[in-house]
């Protein structure tokens, strides 16, 4: 496993020098993706909490750089700290909020989107941060305020920030605090008995994963050059983010990846097969269909059959 | 609508995303039939509700059955997937513009003493408070009634003493499906609609079915008038742009202070 990970590593980090640069473009989302899917995993897989409104993660951290470096020229570097911890914030409103009133299950997937549609609605009423039109970067190609010629630099941050997300599931999942995650998701009430503090470990789980699904928003505002209120914060971006980790498999270190790496390249390239036949919406449809076949068929998802599949090849050999 | 929905929670416990994407399907389809053959959607409503009530069987037999026992979350992604599909389908068939029902009676006029009144949401009212009172009577008057109700105050009871669980709650399922649908011909004359206002009628409902109380029917029903007036009142006072975020506001609200609704009893 181990071998298999550092050869897919060297494999990605070359992949830039030979890919052309619609194909690096499709990479770059996968990373990206795939990077968001890991940060969902930490509450929503791990700890079972389904957040179906981290859409308001991305929308609130994007748009935090970008004001602050449209109106102070703060480097975006810096600014993506402030929008990760402004988002880790409000992931600790809506943690603390949903807890604390122990909303469970259906209630805390409500909760979670009608939080996220408030923001929608809220920045698109607001003509500071744009309105309905959003905000638009101006194009210098100055590497201090996030932005570069080359899309490579743009694939090596993807690249970097997925590894970084991944480390910090991994650093998790290998923790007392990844045990009591996955005893509040297999069965909150026997954790609770036991001692954990469940209300403390599911918001500590929200802000790990608020401000990294925070950063990530400033990631996609500088290399989308464009933020617009139902782009980041409506429920098709939570839909795209919870999708790839439940597809590839929820709760597992590989999941997010492995959802990531199968979903974007085939929703990018009917995105652009349907959009040419003036089908907008169809790529949506696929996306509803998947989802219900997997629950009804892989509800464990992706990752640990191709586990199982690797082992047994390692068996073989 | 909300009755609809408090049908089908209260007797399945399956909550369901596609609420508000079904009930626009209804209103489409009394589009459709009032372009096509000329339907007037107050006659139309019959055949949308019948259409739902095997569109809603079909979901609950095919999909919702298969994981009945299976953890909420699954549930959840099940109808969120439903929703999808339901929605980006209207998409694709009818395109992005909002959309409105004519109707001959929707454009007449009506002085009730001091009050003038639009025939259109007269009518509508009407047949809500119809539904509603036939849907009580088939509860609470009816073998089959009984038998959802009982399916859904304690499953395994019903099983014991010889229902057919499955079949009982896939009328349910059919039921509160048709219910929607019966409601989104009813407002098409009344209310623009478009794809994509699916999700805020899910909103609606969620709210009305909370705050009136999960599985009661009167609350639904009293639930439907509050938050009727409450987004009304918030539509006049503030933007019109505004009026969802009253409504994803008083959710919030709602959810945090009464999950039980104002009639429920407290959920466990």
């Amino acid at each position: 496993m181990r071998w298999a990970a550092l050869a897919a590593l060297l494999v990605l980090l070359a992949l830039p020098a030979v890919l052309s640069s619609y194909a690096l473009s499709v990479c770059i989302l996968m990373l990206f993706y795939a990077y968001l899917g890991q940060a969902w995993n930490i509450v929503g897989g791990y700890a079972g909490q389904l957040s179906v409104g981290h859409a308001a993660f991305v929308g609130v951290g994007g748009y935090t750089a970008a004001m602050l470096s449209l109106q102070t020229g703060l480097t975006p570097w810096i600014g993506m700290l402030a929008g990760g911890a402004l988002a880790a914030l409000l992931g600790v409103v809506i943690g603390y909020l949903g807890f604390r009133f122990g909303l469970r299950g259906f209630y805390f997937v409500l909760l979670t989107v009608a939080f996220a549609e408030v923001c929608r609605i809220a920045a698109s009423n607001i003509d500071a941060v744009g309105g309905a039109v959003g905000l638009y970067i101006t194009f210098t190609g100055d590497p201090r305020q996030f932005q570069f010629r080359d899309a490579r630099a743009y694939y090596y941050i993807a690249l970097a920030l997925m590894l970084l997300a991944t480390g910090v599931a991994w650093a998790i999942e290998r923790r007392r605090f990844g045990v009591y995650l996955a005893a509040i998701r297999e069965d909150e009430g026997a954790a609770e008995a036991l001692g954990v503090d469940t209300l403390r470990y599911k918001l500590l789980a929200m802000v790990v994963s608020s401000f990294l699904t925070g950063l990530g928003g400033t990631f996609y505002a500088f290399y989308l050059f464009s933020l617009q209120p139902n782009a980041v914060f409506g429920i098709p971006m939570s839909v795209e983010i919870v999708i790839r980790p439940i597809v590839g498999g929820s709760g597992t270190l590989l999941g997010p990846i492995l959802g990531s790496f199968i979903l974007t390249p085939l929703s990018e390239v009917s995105r652009i097969y349907f959009g040419q036949s003036g089908l907008y919406g169809a790529h949506l449809v696929a996306y509803g269909l998947l989802l219900i076949g997997v629950v009804l068929f892989l509800p464990e998802g992706a990752s640990p059959h191709l586990a199982r599949a690797l082992g047994g090849r390692r068996g073989r050999a | 609508m909300a009755v609809g929905l408090t049908l089908i929670f209260g007797v399945m416990r399956v909550v369901n995303f596609a609420h508000g994407d079904m009930m626009v399907w209804g209103m489409y389809l009394a589009y459709l039939l009032s372009r096509r053959a000329g339907l007037d959607p107050y006659a139309s409503f019959v055949v949308c509700a019948a259409a739902l009530f095997v569109f809603g069987l079909g979901v609950q037999r095919g999909l919702v059955q298969r994981i009945v026992d299976a953890p909420h979350e699954m549930q959840i992604l099940l109808m969120l997937g439903v929703a999808l599909v339901l929605e980006n389908t209207a998409l694709l068939a009818f395109g992005p513009e909002p959309e409105r029902v004519r109707s001959a009676l929707s454009s007449a006029t009506l002085w009730l003493g001091p009050l003038f009144v639009d025939v259109g949401r007269l009518v509508t009212f009407g047949v809500a408070v119809l539904l509603t009172l036939a849907l009580s009577l088939f509860l609470f008057r009816t073998d089959l009634g009984r038998t959802i109700r009982a399916a859904a105050d304690n499953t395994y009871g019903a099983l014991v003493i010889g229902t057919d669980v499955r079949r009982v709650y896939a009328v349910a399922f059919g039921i509160g499906a048709a219910c929607v649908g019966a409601a989104g011909a009813l407002v098409s004359p009344i209310l623009p609609f478009q794809p994509a206002t699916g999700l805020s009628l899910s909103v609606t409902s969620f709210n009305i079915v909370i705050i009136g109380g999960m599985g009661s029917l009167l609350g639904a029903f009293i639930g439907g008038l509050l938050v009727s007036v409450a987004e009304s009142l918030g539509a006049v006072f503030l933007a019109p742009s505004l009026k969802e975020l009253v409504s994803f506001s008083l959710l919030i609200l709602i959810l945090l202070f009464r999950p039980a609704g104002l009639f429920g009893r407290r959920a466990a």
